[in-house]
């Protein structure tokens, strides 16, 4: 009888989520690696350049070549590095990046945890994605990382405020913080249209959460070598880049659910609903992508008082009045979603 | 059943060892390191008690902003924490007492029971949803927003005043200091930015 419970209730549970995590885990880890080939060659035909394009047909096993590279080089510790820190960043910064895709649905359903809070549990991985950096920076104990992983501290809090104010605003228009009931909400509006200004501070609260251009002081390599992996080689420095990838990637996932409608396809009529929705998901995943690659082709960088002040009194207060603006609207004009059970 | 046991006594081992090395390292990094840790494995019971909105709070608050202040802080300042250890028998005294009265609270609590106030006990009595149906973000939201409204509101207040504070009391005005003034530079006007010199041929400016 125990046996049975054990494996009804824990055993087949436990290997079935295993098995989903894998599924989530192994393509996110592909994409990652294409992001890399996709970014090289994306800013090089916005620059007339070729891009690499000789490892396999197109430069398709390019990023494969970079890996086992990577992984062949020899760790350096530093002398003078607080080992244990020093270790631990890169792999903190690589799990935080993992870990946030348990609640991302890819399609209806298909999610790992389907939690009440999955946009809060959102927040709160990406609000952690700080310490890989300050730990790094810290543990290196050099200079150039140091300053690299301040500033990356002050910036990524600082645009975190902004970020959790749209995130409230759109709960204020789903009534709900579960991610699924967000998507949900939009299949009648995608929020990018009624909540437009917002989408555009999300969009650049992202790049500057992920660290990419033009916000890439904390890495500056004109004023600070490499920023806060300086220090870093071989598979510690791969583990940064990779989560660094993913992390953009998982950005993108947000905005998609946030603003772009998730899975959902554009005005749910015959043609586009054929297609499946996780091709739409990863569609839009992808645009939003195509945009962090095109701004740091175009973009040249931001100086940091000018950062600070984008997001300290640009972007706080705007989306402040958004919040209150949004919230007034939804009591006058009654449109308060119903307080959903979930 | 037993699994979530395992899985409790698993975090509160290690929230508890945590707790103990943030006192016991001699590194105040690796303190604020293990102290974030400390916040994880509560952020964890949080979770295995279904207060999943508290739990997620708990990280998004304590370890994404105040101890990330906190690293920025110890990381930066320099402190002689030999200097510190010496005034050690010094608060011994006076700590053993703070340290025996909250023992004595807990063992109080342990061998004894609650008692609660008549008001309380009613206001547990009132209809509470089961837990099923009710998420408990909307519970929270619904006994903070409609029974105590006005005292959210004066805890924001609180807050505000404490912020004005900090501000306040850290903001000073330094002479000599460069500062972007956008507006000044956008109002520019083309008579302040350039001058036309006519310059004669062979004797300069």
């Amino acid at each position: 009888m125990a046996e049975a419970g054990f494996w009804s209730s824990y055993a087949w549970p436990f290997i079935l989520t295993i098995l989903s995590i894998l599924a989530m885990v192994v393509p996110l880890l592909v994409a990652v690696a294409y992001l890399t080939l996709a970014e090289r060659r994306v800013i090089a035909a916005m620059q007339l350049r070729k891009g690499p394009n000789v490892v396999g047909p197109f430069g398709l096993l390019q990023p494969f070549a970079d890996g086992l590279k990577l992984l062949f080089k020899e760790t350096i510790l530093p002398a003078g590095a607080n080992r244990m820190v020093f270790l631990l960043a890169p792999m903190l910064t690589f799990t935080l990046a993992l870990i946030a895709w348990a609640v991302i649905p890819v399609a209806d359903g298909w999610v790992i945890a389907d939690i009440n809070v999955g946009i809060l549990y959102l927040f709160a991985v990406s609000s952690l994605g700080v310490y890989g950096v300050i730990m790094a920076g810290w543990a290196s104990n050099s200079k150039y990382p140091f300053l690299g992983a301040l500033r990356s501290a002050a910036q990524m809090v600082s645009y975190e405020i902004s970020m959790g104010l749209v995130i409230v605003t759109v709960i204020l228009c789903a009534g709900s913080l579960n991610i699924s009931d967000i998507v949900e909400a939009q299949r009648d509006l995608w929020y990018c249209i009624p909540l437009l200004p917002m989408f555009v501070v999300f969009f650049i609260s992202t790049l500057a959460e992920t660290n990419r251009s033009p916000f890439d002081l904390p890495e500056g390599e004109s004023e600070l070598v490499a920023g806060y992996f300086v220090e870093y080689s071989s598979m510690s420095f791969a583990l940064f880049f990779l989560g660094e990838y993913a992390n953009m990637i998982l950005m993108s996932g947000m905005t998609t659910i946030l603003f772009l409608g998730g899975w959902l396809a554009p005005f749910g009529i015959a043609p586009f609903i054929w297609i499946p929705e996780v091709i739409w998901f990863l569609l839009k995943v992808s645009l939003v992508l195509f945009c962090f690659l095109w701004v740091r082709a175009t973009f040249p960088r931001y100086r940091y008082d000018q950062l600070m002040r984008l997001g300290w009194k640009v972007f706080l207060p705007l989306s402040l009045l958004w919040l209150v603006v949004t919230a007034g609207a939804l009591v006058a004009f009654d449109w308060l979603p119903a307080a959903g059970g979930a | 059943m037993i699994v979530e046991t395992m899985v409790f006594y698993l975090f509160s081992a290690i929230m508890i060892a945590s707790a103990v090395m943030v006192i016991s390292t001699r590194n105040p990094v690796h303190s604020v390191l293990f102290l974030i840790l400390t916040f994880f494995n509560a952020a964890a019971l949080f979770m295995l008690t279904g207060a999943e909105f508290l739990a997620m709070i708990l990280v998004v608050v304590y370890v994404g902003a105040v101890a990330v202040l906190f690293l920025f802080v110890v990381m930066m300042l320099d402190i002689n924490f030999v200097e510190l250890r010496q005034g050690f028998m010094q608060y011994l005294p006076a700590g053993a007492l703070i340290g025996a009265i909250l023992l004595i609270e807990l063992a109080f609590f342990s061998v004894g029971h609650w008692v609660s106030a008549p008001d309380a006990d009613a206001q547990r009595a009132l209809a509470m949803p089961a837990a099923g149906q009710v998420s408990n973000t909307l519970a929270l939201g619904r006994v903070l927003y409609t029974d105590y409204a006005y005292l959210f509101q004066l805890a924001g207040l609180i807050l505000l005043v404490a912020m004005i504070g900090a501000i306040v009391l850290t903001l000073r005005q330094r002479a000599g200091v460069k500062k972007q003034s956008i507006a000044d530079q956008v109002s520019r006007s083309r008579g302040e930015a350039i001058e036309i010199k006519d310059v004669p041929t062979g004797s300069g400016v």
